[in-house]
């Protein structure tokens, strides 16, 4: 029927009294006031006995899913779980300083650790601080569960206290979402949770919990991986690549002379490194490698060619715009790797193998598409393809060397001091690769730290470089850096930061040291917010406009933390400054006061191609 | 700069500008979709095609004869490569089990219309009288408007719009094509279980 502006007026925008919907609106009011919740009821000496609630449900299903630490947040409507919490010593819970360090420090452990992260945050401001967190997992396909509490669900759609329509919100940045409301779900959608987070392509799940499901009593069973894959009908993610692809794709590799293999995150995720450097091995073809598949290959490999795109380094974009055929593996032609489509790679046919077929075709036009895992795409792909011996690609080799060795050699790579004797971050970047042995875990921020990181560090391993790639989200490496450390202990973690990205999230230093999380944070204060700098210089006719950032004395703020600091202002004092750091047991700030006016280069202007790449400005060094 | 090192070709020719997904000829498609039925799926769908830059012409939703599924006919006009990418972005959500571009197929496609027209008591007799020759029905007759309901192809519903409109349109409500493939084949069979 229709209801006109007069009758809505005459009704009570209340439900009836003494109807069953009137009794639980009032119920769950009381409840968001804490009188009379069904845990509070229990004495704390009585525990043990007390009834099995969805809160207890939840913990028992992380458990099952072998997670063993959450970083989390309490507030109001999630207080049930944290009432119970203290029941499941198993269940690591680190207590974040704010929700999107606990996004990121599980995004850092998914990433350091291959599992599934979680983090926990409460309804209305706990899970909008999430999203951020959120976001970047789901731009960098990051396996990670995101639980929010949210008002008793009588009262959902009352803007009562702390509601917000997280689920409306997250539903376009994960891989999927629910609200339960019913405890007696929680069982399947926990599993699913971690079911889809993990499995094909990897991606961020949030679960929203409402208050009454957590209080709620139940008997609910756990469900089996297979029920659980029998109850998604709709996600089947294909495995395997096509028979007839992959000999199509052979074809095109054994009739390639200038063949580039392109390497992508894809590689790590599906934990395909062997059977990547099989297969280019087999082919003498070089690899290339984009920001988050660094570590795709041990960069000491002969076939190691190096990073691509935007800031990668101009012999690999060269080869790349020279090639006659790309192979494309777990990498999405993003445009910070392609530049302008048009004139890319101008003369390579492309194979393109992605788990998600919605990335092939979508920003580049491919010849060859092949759906499947890269780890057992490249294993049935290497034998099918012909053996190409060194001495066929003897000429194509020697001219990428040759390349190589050029555009090494002119970049600023090494040189220590910069302008005026200032230091220069690459510098850093390379002696804290080197005095780590190339074998800790090195997490970068967002700009001109995160492609220093990338271009100087030396990686040899896979999962040891982090970086928010695809959001690009200043204030991820320490909280990251943070996940990173309790997820891989036999590794010594390093956040890379820039002073912008620093003061974004700088309070999860307190969690470092609540938590006794070793961290060692490598500052890169160079007043500015650096790449905002570059572009400004380059492209905005030198116009600074807030590009200048002021910053406290980073020794006392560290000091004030109770964490061991020193400062570092000239080449000579990197090595020793490093060392101080690894030497404290528990996290550690260095402060590298660097040269303000430094730019990343090459860089390739956003809307040039690969081949317009800019290799100095202004005044050379 | 583009074309060094390439021995292979004469330095002269610039390569050609590599094509653009989605820059072909663009032109009307229907997907069929069948999704799981539960809450939030039409949201999920209509989201992601606004998120990824699709514009919808018209969506439809029902249930199906079985359980747990409900159908949506999705139109929508772009190029064949960009309709593909739509389709394959839509098998991202969990709650979609099949998406079926039937364009090139031949199917079937129907939609209903109700108009709302405007009448006096000197011209009703011809509005009646055209309704009816151009295959429409009445549904309620009032003192100065009645409600036409037409259904057929897109362009059936267009043409009878075209022929009533003269006699003034108050209200207009089309439901959008539903669509279903000729022949034995079935989008609800090929669900995987």
């Amino acid at each position: 029927m229709t209801l006109t502006k007069g009758d809505r007026a005459r009704r009570s925008h209340m439900p009836a009294e003494g109807t069953e919907h009137a009794a639980a609106v009032e119920r769950a009011q009381r409840e968001m006031l804490h009188e009379g919740s069904a845990s509070s009821s229990v004495p704390a000496g009585e525990r043990a006995a007390r009834p099995r609630i969805g809160a207890d449900v939840l913990c028992e299903a992380l458990l099952r899913q072998g997670v063993e630490v959450m970083f989390s947040y309490p507030g109001g409507v999630i207080l049930p779980l944290y009432d119970i919490l203290g029941d499941y010593p198993q269940l690591r819970h680190v207590l974040v300083r704010h929700e999107q360090g606990g996004a990121h420090a599980a995004d850092g452990y998914a990433r350091a650790t291959g599992k599934v992260g979680v983090c926990v945050g409460t309804s209305g401001p706990g899970a909008t601080n999430l999203v951020t967190g959120i976001g970047t997992a789901m731009l960098d396909s990051i396996p990670m569960v995101a639980i929010t509490g949210n008002v008793p669900s009588a009262l959902i759609g009352k803007d009562a206290f702390q509601e917000i329509d997280i689920n409306g919100i997250t539903l376009p940045m994960t891989k999927h979402n629910y609200l339960v409301r019913d405890a007696n779900e929680l069982p399947r959608v926990i599993a699913e949770a971690f079911h889809i987070a993990r499995s094909g392509r990897p991606g961020p799940v949030h679960v929203d919990i409402t208050k009454d499901a957590l209080q709620q009593e139940t008997a609910a069973t756990h469900p089996s991986d297979e029920e659980v894959v029998a109850g998604l009908p709709g996600f089947r993610p294909t495995m395997d690549g096509n028979y007839k692809q992959l000999k199509v794709a052979a074809a095109e590799l054994a009739a390639a002379e200038r063949p580039v293999i392109l390497a992508g995150h894809g590689i790590l995720h599906a934990g395909a490194e062997a059977e990547l450097q099989a297969f280019a091995e087999r082919i003498n073809a070089p690899i290339a490698w984009t920001l988050l598949g660094i570590g795709a290959i041990d960069e000491r490999h002969p076939l190691a060619y190096g990073f691509m795109g935007m800031h990668g380094w101009k012999h690999v974009n060269r080869a790349i715009q020279s090639a006659d055929l790309l192979f494309a593996v777990g990498m999405r032609f993003d445009d910070r790797v392609t530049g302008n489509v048009r004139t890319y790679a101008p003369y390579a046919r492309i194979i393109h193998v992605d788990i998600d077929p919605a990335e092939i075709g979508k920003n580049v036009a491919v010849e060859v598409p092949i759906v499947g895992d890269a780890k057992r795409v490249l294993a049935t792909l290497t034998p099918m393809v012909e053996a190409v011996p060194a001495e066929r690609r003897a000429p194509y080799l020697e001219q990428l060397a040759e390349w190589k060795r050029e555009s090494e050699g002119s970049s600023w790579h090494g040189s220590g001091a910069w302008r005026d004797g200032m230091l220069s971050a690459d510098y850093v970047v390379e002696r804290i690769g080197e005095l780590t042995d190339h074998e800790g875990i090195y997490v970068g921020d967002v700009g001109q730290n995160q492609m220093w990181l990338a271009r100087y560090a030396g990686f040899r391993h896979p999962n040891t470089h982090l970086s928010s790639g695809g959001l690009g989200t200043m204030g991820y490496a320490v909280p990251a850096a943070m996940g990173a450390a309790l997820g891989v202990p036999e590794r010594e973690v390093w956040a890379i930061v820039g002073d912008g990205g620093f003061q974004m999230t700088s309070q999860e230093l307190m969690t470092l040291v609540q938590d006794e999380i070793p961290v060692k944070i490598a500052l890169f204060d160079n007043k500015k917010l650096g790449m905002i700098r570059q572009w400004q210089e380059i492209i905005y006719a030198g116009n600074f406009h807030s590009a200048h950032l002021m910053g406290p004395d980073y020794l006392k703020l560290a000091e004030a933390y109770g964490i061991p600091s020193i400062k570092a202002s000239t080449p000579a004092d990197v090595d020793e400054a490093i060392r101080f750091a690894q030497a404290v047991d528990g996290p550690a700030l260095v402060w590298f006061e660097i040269t303000g006016e430094q730019n990343v280069f090459p860089m390739m202007p956003a809307g040039k191609g690969l081949s317009d790449l800019i290799e100095e400005w202004g005044t050379p060094e | 700069m583009s074309a060094e090192g390439n021995a292979a070709r004469p330095a002269h020719t610039a390569p050609p500008p590599r094509s653009l997904p989605g820059g072909g000829e663009r032109r009307l498609h229907r997907l069929v979709a069948i999704v799981a039925d539960r809450p939030g799926v039409l949201n999920r769908v209509s989201s992601l095609m606004r998120a990824r830059n699709f514009n919808i012409d018209s969506l439809a939703v029902s249930r199906t004869d079985r359980e747990g599924f409900s159908r949506m006919t999705i139109s929508l006009h772009g190029d064949d490569i960009a309709v593909e990418q739509a389709a394959k972005q839509l098998y991202r959500l969990i709650d979609v089990l099949k998406v079926q571009d039937v364009t090139a197929e031949p199917t079937v496609e129907h939609e209903l219309a109700l108009i709302k027209l405007r009448v006096t008591e000197a011209n009703r007799g011809e509005i009646l009288k055209v309704i009816e020759l151009a295959r429409g029905r009445v549904l309620d007759v009032a003192p100065d408007a009645v409600i036409a309901e037409v259904s057929g192809s897109e362009a059936e519903v267009d043409a009878f719009v075209a022929v009533v409109r003269g006699f003034g349109i108050k209200e207009l409500v089309r439901t959008g094509a539903v669509v279903m493939a000729r022949g034995a084949g079935s989008i609800e069979e090929a669900v995987k279980k």
